[in-house]
């Protein structure tokens, strides 16, 4: 009974842990004063002001731009690379593999100035493109990691036989392998989206000036300090990627059914 | 097997935007010269000389620290919580896992900055402690906080790879122990505990690595008296415009890395590396 009550206690810290300045954060987007201390009632208006920042809204629209462009090219690039590189054999199949592993494991901070570097180098201005590139960089292997496994369930004699029947290898392509693997296609891009709106790191090295995303936005205000505006932000965020999750989460369970079958 | 060519493009961008990023970043860091003018860049060895200085030195060791502190700390923390959730029953189990896992995908920017509100001079700690008639205490800008907040963003990062590996443990091996008489305690320390290494080998690269590059949470917890290397690269690279010293730097992270990775990988012995965070 007392280890009982010890586990209990301390599933309940640790959660109390995780949680408690998250929902201080929006408890506290509702709090009609600018100190963070003291509650004074119920308000809205930091989520009206947020609606009238600019800055805030072109930084809105920026993350929005740039995570449907990278999700969608990303997702088309990852999608060829996922099946030319299962077709691949030997040490060449590693190597690219490898490859590929590298802006997974590295530290955001070493992709960030590495692609930096690059842009420097290649005369580029800063700005959207150099920040959509680096997106498309970071994004596809995971598009990549999410439609491999995919390929290995794969039947690979259907190819062969829709082949065999007359098919161009466009037309197989399209109409045997695509459908196939179309469930990691769509975690992969909704994967990428997430990732490249929660991006900060990468975006913050490779954005030119007066170009913001919200990460950068939240990150610069932050600086400057405690900012009601941010909590307001902070919610909104969070009950999206909240939303996004669950997505994420219900369509992996669909496929572990449908795999099971 | 024509299937081979989708991947070309994919190929290409890698060659440009993985592979030669990092020779230049190489290439940055072993030159000096006008960061502007690539012609006239030259061979040397200034940005290692003046890395081994005691200013530079001083932050690196604070960076190997703290990242190594909160490592401890995340497995000391993690690991129970782990043990725990693997020995519910699978919907509670489930239900708790989320649990961590939803933290762990709102922007670790704004978690680290929901401790703003509770640890800063008006925050909310501080507030309770007037009330009760307490000085109120100077929590934010210094290195205890750094560590908060790394052990806050990165503790999910440990708990999930060691969860993964306890549910994958032979149930038999437990109870084939207890029937050989083994104490709980003896259990865990030879049974448990080594089967799930991997778990821990991964758990601590996760937590590691980030902890020892990151530059957020030491800027707005640490404020400007606890720079990690994480800021110095910051600096050179988006301020200070000296990208061959910052290069160096980001090297010289790249090499604790793969140290780190090494070692733990040599007490990995299945080399199934934990099976990963899902």
């Amino acid at each position: 009974m007392v280890e009982k009550s010890i586990k209990r206690i301390y599933t309940f810290l640790i959660f109390m842990f995780l949680y408690a300045p998250i929902i201080v954060l929006i408890i506290f987007s509702f709090n009609n004063s600018k100190s963070r201390g003291v509650w004074n009632g119920f308000t809205l208006k930091w989520y009206i002001e947020l609606f009238k920042d600019r800055e805030i809204l072109k930084a809105l629209y920026n993350t929005l731009l740039i995570a449907i462009s990278s999700s969608i090219i990303s997702t088309i690039l990852g999608t060829f690379a996922a099946i030319g590189i299962y077709n691949m054999n030997g040490i060449f199949k590693k190597i690219i593999l490898n490859l590929n592993y590298l802006p997974v494991l590295n530290p955001d901070i070493l992709t960030a100035v590495s692609l930096m570097a690059l842009f420097r180098f290649s005369k580029l201005e800063f700005g959207l493109f150099t920040m959509l590139l680096s997106h498309i960089t970071f994004c596809v292997p995971y598009v990549i990691l999410s439609i491999l496994p995919k390929l290995k369930q794969m039947n690979i004699y259907l190819y062969e036989a829709a082949m065999d029947l007359g098919a161009t290898p466009f037309y197989a392509l399209r109409k045997v392998i695509i459908p196939q693997i179309m469930p990691g296609i769509i975690t992969g891009g909704l994967m990428a989206f997430t990732l490249s709106i929660d991006d900060f790191v990468i975006s913050f090295f490779n954005t030119g000036h007066g170009v913001s995303n919200l990460s950068i936005a939240i990150y610069s205000m932050a600086r400057r300090g405690i900012n009601p505006v941010i909590n307001a932000l902070s919610t909104l965020m969070f009950i999206s990627m909240l939303i996004l999750l669950f997505t994420i989460n219900k369509r992996n369970d669909k496929d572990l059914i449908e795999g099971g079958r | 097997m024509k299937l081979k060519r989708f991947s070309y493009p994919y190929l290409l961008w890698l060659g440009i935007f993985v592979a030669i990023p990092l020779v230049l970043v190489l290439y940055f860091a072993f030159t000096t010269g006008d960061s502007q003018n690539f012609g006239e860049f030259q061979f040397s060895l200034d940005n290692f000389k003046r890395f081994f200085t005691p200013i530079y030195m001083k932050v690196l060791i604070r960076s190997v620290n703290l990242a190594f502190i909160s490592t401890v700390i995340t497995l000391i923390l993690g690991y129970p919580m782990a043990l725990i959730i693997s020995k519910e029953k699978p919907s509670k189990r489930n239900m708790m896992i989320l649990m961590f896992v939803i933290p762990m995908w709102m922007n670790f920017l704004l978690r680290t900055y929901a401790w703003l509100t509770l640890l800063g001079r008006n925050g909310l700690i501080n507030t309770l402690i007037t009330k009760i008639g307490l000085k109120p205490l100077d929590l934010m800008y210094n290195d205890k906080a750094v560590l908060l907040g790394m052990v806050y963003n990165f503790l999910p990062f440990m708990v999930l790879p060691i969860f993964s590996v306890l549910t994958k443990i032979d149930q038999g091996l437990i109870e084939a122990a207890e029937d050989l008489g083994a104490s709980r305690i003896q259990t865990f320390i030879k049974v448990i505990f080594p089967l799930s290494i991997s778990g821990v080998i991964t758990g601590i690269t996760m937590v590691f690595v980030p902890a020892m590059s990151t530059f957020v949470i030491s800027s707005l917890l640490g404020g400007n008296k606890s720079s990690l290397i994480g800021n110095i690269i910051e600096q050179q690279f988006r301020y200070t415009g000296d990208w061959h010293f910052g290069s160096s730097m980001s090297i010289i992270l790249m090499i604790f890395i793969l140290i780190t990775m090494g070692l733990t990988s040599k007490f990995d012995k299945d080399k199934e590396g934990g099976g990963g965070l899902w």
